[in-house]
């Protein structure tokens, strides 16, 4: 305890330095003049006793020191001292200060924000109980890796499972909201009854949904989610039991979530109903459209999982062998269902992130390395006048710390904006796919992250001038001028570590250039169509008024005839899922008149109105399109597309020919009238299905999608659509309205491919031009230190120009080994990130040899000047200076 | 070196203490005479070396010190015996009267044991 409080107090002496010193002066003066009191009054002259008074103190100086030694902590205060002297170095060489700590700031900032990224995506768990034992459970197909389970098949694998505590499924779905102001499109989940106790997730008001909820029988319910509560009800308490009228229906409100909840595979979902099968679809085992998720039991593997769904997919299939031919399972964490997507990208970001920090922080060790060079002389003296070498290191491991203070501290500034930034730069639709990363921010895993990072450079940063310290000789040091062993050391040194920064350069370049040539490559894609001044929208009528075909039908031909009437529209098509949407909503066709075992021909099917490819811009191949008239009670006519044709007519006519469903009901039999080249269902990076397009008029429905030619700039006329649709009902809801060209570039493949080439081109240009800088610093120290040897060389008859190539050459060595070392990482490290390329080979030929040159052409340019300098050196002066 | 060093800074801050249990609040200047005088001035000691001394004692809390004026009117900063450190002279009292007694021993004639 005692020893305890003297320390205290010696540490609080450090702050209370000048006032302790005058004290200690006054108390020592007042000794003095007591003694000398004293010995007058024994008679001595005044000057005498002044004498013996002092030197019976022992000397006020080591009396002082002795006591000043006592009051404060002598380490921390030469550390202080220290601190001061590197504050002042800094201050004094301020070009040097700002770069170094920049260049910190810069790769700590960069590596930091992305970092936060990746823990708020990747790290930190997913809210539910226990994440880890969730799984995504669904079925799978030789064309669909994860595709959806039908509600008859989801009751047999909940019954029949031996892994699972728990077996639920979901969709999400879009859901007409009836408000005082009209109806509205919101978003929400269609969920079993245990849903959110197998997540682990239990309301923040009211109940959770009760076993048996999500039967047809049971009354209509709905969930809130917390966002949906606050905006739609202002966060009040009474909302429970009140009345929700969600598809026209009323839904008894039951409960609110908490705000921390969040369900990814539901795109921002509002409200959450149950099942309610009863419809056509949960009739038959062959309409797919749940998700499953389920609690592992304690204690057995995800393989365990696998191999038992599987088993059940088998059964099922040798049972119903119509509907569930091909129909595996799946199953994989429910993390990598939600983040999947993203993983590769943010480990690449982060890649690039780490290796741009890795070139900062070389270039910031090699500038103090050149620094120390330069203070040879500095410190020989203060080693000569007696500072230990552990006193002289410890100057440096200050100095490195100090920057790494700095840099740190603006680092993490910089990252704060970074995150800001970048996360403004997510689309709203984007980030309702992304929830997760609402939680962005500086919490304690990334600050331990920065530190880990900010002590790696303190480290760096401290034991590279030590170690130059290790060749230093006092004698040589002190000799004006001199050059010996040292400075040939630390160009040895300095140009590995400036390899080292064009090799990393180089890997981030070819990273660049790599992912902006599939970016590229991607948007060259063909679409099968004109991308340009087209207007979509989604209508939602309601259902009711709607019902019967008739009405749908004549509904639909009203939206074409009042859009087609405004000026500005040249044509106005109707077809129910977009194109670049997605490859599913699928159908099995049967061929008439062929031999059938049982097998599922997959092809998407769209349903469109007659003017569906003229507006599109698509290519007839062959036959014709639909005409208005082919309409309810008309044959059944389809369009294919030209893969379809190629697939299942290879050297036939398909025009004229039949196919229907899998049980060739006359109802399904349709006859092929036209081939169109393929249009892109999916999207960009997706491959092309077969696909027939059947008439709007023959099965019409009162939601769809519009697409509307112009031919004048789209975003003008969008307003004056929407009025025209909506005067024709005034109940009918529009949403998403968008035009081609901006879905085109904000569909989240391309979103994703470009900001990751944005973010590593960036990294890649701030490396490039550290590597540059990096490599001019050796070759200019090196010219420096060989002012002599080349002065003696002109002497002798040099010409210039053997000037030049003798410090071209060097810098050309240097240049050419990180060009070639770094051509062999960046391979390896694009195979890596093979499946972020599109249509590019990790091997690029053209990108590898375009960056060679870039990088060449740089480091050339860097060198050129030290190398001028070192041909116009006056070998007289140059001479005569040392 | 070091050794005696010790021995002899935590003799010296015995002696403080037990100078100022005796002598009520005093100066360093006082302390120092003090010390010499009843050595029978056999320690001469540097008197400087005695306010590192008195900085230590402070610092652990057996004394305090103010400022004061001495008897010839000189400013002189004095120094006073709390009631932690008049516990902690027992202590050491004791502890210096046991250690003298025990060393005492080994330098006593042996013959009578035999």
């Amino acid at each position: 305890m005692r020893q305890l409080r003297a320390w205290l107090m010696r540490f609080k002496g450090l702050f209370l330095k000048d006032a302790r010193e005058r004290e200690l002066a006054d108390e020592l003066e007042s000794h003095l003049q007591m003694h000398i009191d004293d010995n007058i009054r024994a008679g001595m002259s005044p000057q005498e006793a002044r004498r013996v008074a002092v030197m019976k103190l022992g000397g006020v100086d080591q009396t002082k020191e002795a006591y000043r030694d006592r009051a404060t902590i002598p380490f921390i205060e030469s550390i202080v001292q220290d601190l001061r002297f590197t504050l002042r170095q800094l201050r004094k060489n301020p070009a040097f200060s700002v770069t170094a700590t920049a260049m910190v700031a810069i790769g700590i900032g960069a590596s930091v924000a992305i970092f936060a990224f990746v823990d708020a995506a990747l790290i930190k768990p997913l809210p539910y109980h226990d994440p880890s034992r969730l799984l995504m459970v669904t079925e799978t197909t030789p064309e669909i890796p994860r595709a959806n389970l039908s509600y008859l098949d989801y009751l047999d694998w909940k019954k029949f499972n031996n892994v699972f505590d728990s077996l639920e499924v979901y969709n999400q779905r879009g859901y007409v909201l009836s408000t005082s102001a009209g109806m509205e499109m919101i978003q929400g989940g269609r969920v079993s009854d245990g849903f959110f106790r197998t997540l682990g997730v239990a309301p923040l008001l009211g109940r959770d949904f009760y076993a048996g909820e999500d039967l047809p029988e049971a009354p209509r319910t709905v969930i809130l989610s917390y966002a949906a509560w606050q905006k739609r009800f202002g966060g009040k308490h009474d909302v429970i039991g009140q009345s929700l009228v969600l598809n026209e229906m009323p839904h008894t409100i039951v409960g609110v979530l908490p705000q921390s909840f969040h369900f990814a595979p539901v795109d921002a979902g509002e409200v959450w109903t149950t099942l309610h099968p009863g419809g056509p679809c949960d009739q038959r085992r062959s309409c797919h459209y749940l998700m499953g998720v389920g609690r592992l039991k304690d204690g057995l593997s995800i393989e365990a999982a696998q191999a038992d769904v599987t088993r059940i997919a088998k059964d099922l299939e040798a049972q119903y062998p119509d509907s569930n031919r091909d129909q595996g399972a799946i199953v994989a964490p429910l993390s990598e269902q939600i983040v999947g997507d993203v993983k590769p990208i943010l480990l690449l970001l982060l890649g690039g992130a780490g290796l741009l920090l890795l070139i900062a922080c070389i270039n910031v060790g090699s500038l103090l390395l050149v620094r120390s060079a330069t203070r040879r002389r500095e410190l020989s003296v203060r080693r000569a006048l007696g500072a230990t070498r552990a006193r002289l290191i410890r100057q440096f491991v200050i100095e490195g710390l100090v920057i790494v203070v700095i840099g740190t501290a603006a680092g993490l500034v910089s990252s704060h904006w970074a995150m800001q930034i970048l996360l403004g730069l997510i689309p709203e639709y984007m980030m309702g796919g992304m929830p997760y990363l609402n939680e962005l921010g500086l919490n304690p895993r990334v600050l331990l992250f920065t530190a880990g990072v900010a002590g790696f450079a303190a480290v760096l940063f401290s034991l590279t001038p030590a170690f130059r310290l290790s060749t230093l000789d006092v004698r040589e040091g002190m000799a004006e001028g001199s050059r010996g062993a040292a400075g040939r050391v630390w160009t040895r040194i300095g140009s590995k570590l400036v390899v080292l920064e064009l090799t990393t350069a180089m890997v981030l370049l070819v990273g660049a250039g790599l992912l902006g040539k599939s970016f590229y490559r991607l948007l060259q894609v063909g679409t099968g169509f004109e991308t340009d001044r087209l207007i979509t929208m989604t209508v939602t009528a309601p259902r009711a008024p709607y019902v019967k075909d008739e009405d749908a039908l004549a509904l639909g031909r009203k939206v074409v005839d009042e859009v087609e009437r405004l000026p500005g529209v040249t044509s106005v098509a109707l077809v129910d899922v977009l194109p670049l949407s997605y490859n599913g909503n699928t159908d099995w066709i049967r061929f008439v008149g062929r031999a059938f075992n049982g097998e599922h021909n997959e092809v998407n099917q769209r349903g469109v109105s007659p003017d569906y490819f003229a507006t599109l811009q698509a290519r007839l191949l062959r036959g014709r399109t639909f005409t208005d008239a082919e309409d309810l009670n008309k044959p059944k006519v389809v369009v294919i597309n030209q893969t379809l044709a190629r697939k299942y007519y290879p050297g036939e006519d398909p025009i004229g020919q039949r196919f229907g469903g899998l049980d060739l009901d006359p109802k399904s039999i349709k006859e092929i009238i036209g081939v169109v080249d393929d249009i892109r269902e999916g999207p960009l990076d997706s491959e092309i299905w077969p696909a027939y397009y059947f008439s709007f008029n023959q099965y019409p429905d009162n939601a769809f999608s519009v697409m509307v030619r112009t031919s004048q700039a789209e975003e003008s006329l969008m307003p004056a659509v929407s009025d025209a649709i909506t005067r024709i009902d005034p109940r009918i809801n529009i949403s998403h309205q968008t035009t081609m060209t901006h879905r085109v570039n904000n569909a989240p493949t391309v979103y994703l491919r470009r900001s990751a080439t944005w973010l590593v081109g960036g990294f890649a240009a701030v490396a490039l031009l550290l590597g540059v800088v990096g490599l001019y610093g050796v070759i200019a120290y090196s010219v420096s230190q060989r002012t002599r040897e080349i002065g003696v060389r002109i002497a002798l008859g040099a010409q210039r120009s053997m000037v030049y190539r003798l410090i071209l050459k060097e810098a050309g060595a240097l240049a050419l080994a990180g060009i070639v070392i770094g051509a062999g990482c960046a391979v390896i490290a694009a195979s890596l990130m093979r499946k972020l390329l599109f249509g590019t080979p990790p091997w690029d030929v053209t990108t590898l040899v375009s960056v060679a040159v870039v990088l060449g052409g740089s480091a050339l340019l860097a060198s050129f000047l030290p190398a001028r300098r070192a041909a116009s050196v006056d070998p007289i002066s140059a001479l005569r200076a040392e | 070196m070091s050794t005696k060093n010790e021995i002899w800074q935590g003799t010296l801050a015995l002696m403080i203490l037990k100078t100022l249990d005796t002598l009520g609040p005093l100066h360093g200047y006082g302390i120092a005479r003090r010390i010499e005088q009843i050595s029978g001035d056999r320690l001469s000691l540097n008197y400087g070396t005695l306010y590192p001394s008195l900085l230590k004692l402070e610092q652990e809390g057996w004394i305090v010190s103010e400022w004061g004026v001495s008897e010839n009117n000189r400013k002189a900063r004095y120094y006073k015996l709390t009631r932690s450190g008049r516990k902690q002279l027992e202590r050491e009292a004791k502890e210096w009267n046991q250690t003298t007694a025990i060393v005492a021993r080994f330098f006593e004639p042996v013959g009578d044991q035999s």
